[in-house]
C-alpha cells in the first residue's frame, strides 16, 4: 500500500509542484553475447525494447546501463551512439540494464497538462448534467485521485489502488499549500512552489496517510 | 443505479455502435464531433496512463469517475473498445464489457458474413441483443437512482 506521487496542476494546465514519494523502480539486469536477439530501436530520444520480450524484459522498457555505467540518452556515457555499439561484434559480451524509463520533467510537465485537459473534456461528455471533471482514474497497477478547488488548482495523487483515505489526504493537501504556500508572502499564485515548509509538511501527511491514519484538527 | 449510453468503436476510431437509455445531458456538439471526442479522450488517457504508470500494466486504464457518473472502458485485443457510462454506484464492468463482447458482439457480428469491418454495425438482431443483455443487467433500472 503506497503513495507514489503527488502533482500540484494551476488554473493554466501548467504543472507548479511535483514530489515522487515511493517509485517502484523494475530493472533487469543480464549479459548478453552477439547477435542480440532484443530489437531495439529509437524513442523519443531514448533506446526501447520493440521486440523480443523475455525474462522480465518487456515491450517498452528503455536501455538503462551498459557494463554498469549509465547511458545518456541514445548515446553511451562517453558519446557513442548505442545501436552502433551494439552492432558491433567485438563489444561482446556486454551487460545491459533494462527497466521503465524515468519521467523527465518535461514529460511530466506534457502530462500534467494533459491530464487538465482530459479532465475537462471528462465534464463536458458527461452524460448527465452538473459533472465535474474526473475525480478518479482507475487502472490495474494505480488510481489516480484528483481534487479541484474553487479557484481551480487542482491537486493529484497517484496511489496503490488498494490505498484507502485519498479524499482526506487531498484535502488535507490543499489545506498544507493555503498554509505553507499561499501565506507565504515570497510565493507567487500560479508559480512553482518553492516553500521548504510545504515539501516538509506534504512529506509527513504523505506518511501518515501511508500509515492509514486519520487527520486531527491540530496535525 | 442505471446505465447512461454504451459506445462501440474499432481499431480506426470509428463509432461502430451507440446507444443510450438514460441519458439527461447531450454534449452540446453533434453526434459526429461526440464520437471523435470520445474516441481521442480514451486515446489520450491510454497513453497518458501508460506513461505515468509506476509499473509495467497488464490492463490498462479500467475506469474513471466525475461527480456524477462512471465510466468503463473494455479494449479487445483487437482493437474493438468498450465504453459504457454508467451512475456512481455500479462496480467494476470489465467482467461485464467483456461478457458482452463474447455474447453480442461476437455471436452477432463477428459470425455474421454480412457485416463488413469498419463500418456501423446494421444489424437489428445485434440492437436488440445489446438492448436486452443491457436491460437485464443487475444494475439497470430504468429511472436513475
Amino acid at each position: 500500500m503506497a503513495i507514489f506521487s503527488v502533482y500540484v496542476i494551476n488554473k493554466a494546465g501548467g504543472l507548479i509542484y511535483q514530489y515522487d514519494n515511493y517509485v517502484p523502480r523494475t530493472e533487469v539486469e543480464k549479459t548478453f553475447s552477439f547477435p542480440l536477439d532484443i530489437v531495439l530501436k529509437i524513442h523519443d530520444d531514448k533506446v526501447v525494447v520493440s521486440f523480443g520480450q523475455r525474462d522480465g524484459i518487456r515491450v517498452g522498457h528503455a536501455v538503462l546501463s551498459i557494463n554498469g555505467v549509465d547511458v545518456n540518452g541514445k548515446n553511451t556515457a562517453e558519446g557513442k551512439e548505442i545501436l552502433e555499439y551494439l552492432k558491433d561484434a567485438s563489444n561482446y559480451p556486454v551487460s545491459i540494464r533494462f527497466g521503465r524509463a524515468r519521467l523527465s520533467s518535461n514529460e511530466k510537465l506534457m502530462l500534467a497538462s494533459m491530464f487538465h485537459s482530459l479532465f475537462a473534456i471528462g465534464s463536458q461528455l458527461s452524460p448527465e448534467a452538473g459533472s465535474s471533471g474526473i475525480e478518479m482514474l482507475e487502472t490495474d497497477m494505480f488510481k489516480l485521485h484528483c481534487f479541484q478547488t474553487l479557484t481551480g488548482i487542482k491537486f493529484i495523487v497517484l496511489a496503490d489502488p488498494r490505498q484507502s483515505g485519498i479524499d482526506a489526504l487531498l484535502r488535507k493537501i490543499y489545506e498544507i499549500y493555503s498554509d505553507f504556500a499561499l501565506k507565504n508572502p515570497f510565493y507567487s499564485l500560479e508559480m512553482p512552489i518553492r516553500c521548504e515548509l510545504f515539501d516538509q509538511n506534504l512529506k509527513s501527511a504523505l506518511e501518515i496517510a501511508e500509515k492509514a491514519g486519520t487527520f486531527g484538527p491540530g496535525s | 443505479m442505471t446505465v447512461h449510453n454504451l459506445y462501440i468503436f474499432d481499431r480506426n476510431g470509428t463509432c461502430l455502435h451507440y446507444s443510450e437509455w438514460n441519458r439527461k445531458k447531450q454534449a452540446g456538439i453533434s453526434k459526429e464531433e461526440e464520437f471523435k471526442l470520445m474516441y481521442g479522450m480514451l486515446f489520450s488517457i491510454r497513453s497518458f496512463v501508460s506513461k505515468m504508470s509506476p509499473l509495467d500494466m497488464k490492463d490498462g486504464f479500467i475506469a474513471f469517475q466525475t461527480s456524477r457518473y462512471k465510466l468503463h472502458y473494455y479494449e479487445t485485443p483487437t482493437g474493438i473498445k468498450l465504453v459504457m457510462n454508467t451512475d456512481l454506484g455500479v462496480p467494476n464492468c470489465r467482467d461485464i464489457l467483456h461478457q458482452l463482447y463474447s455474447t453480442v458482439y461476437v455471436e452477432y457480428i463477428v459470425k455474421n458474413p454480412l457485416c463488413m469491418l469498419g463500418e456501423t454495425l446494421q444489424s437489428e438482431l445485434f440492437s436488440s441483443r445489446l438492448d436486452s443483455f443491457i436491460r437485464a443487467l443487475p444494475f439497470f433500472s430504468v429511472r436513475a437512482a
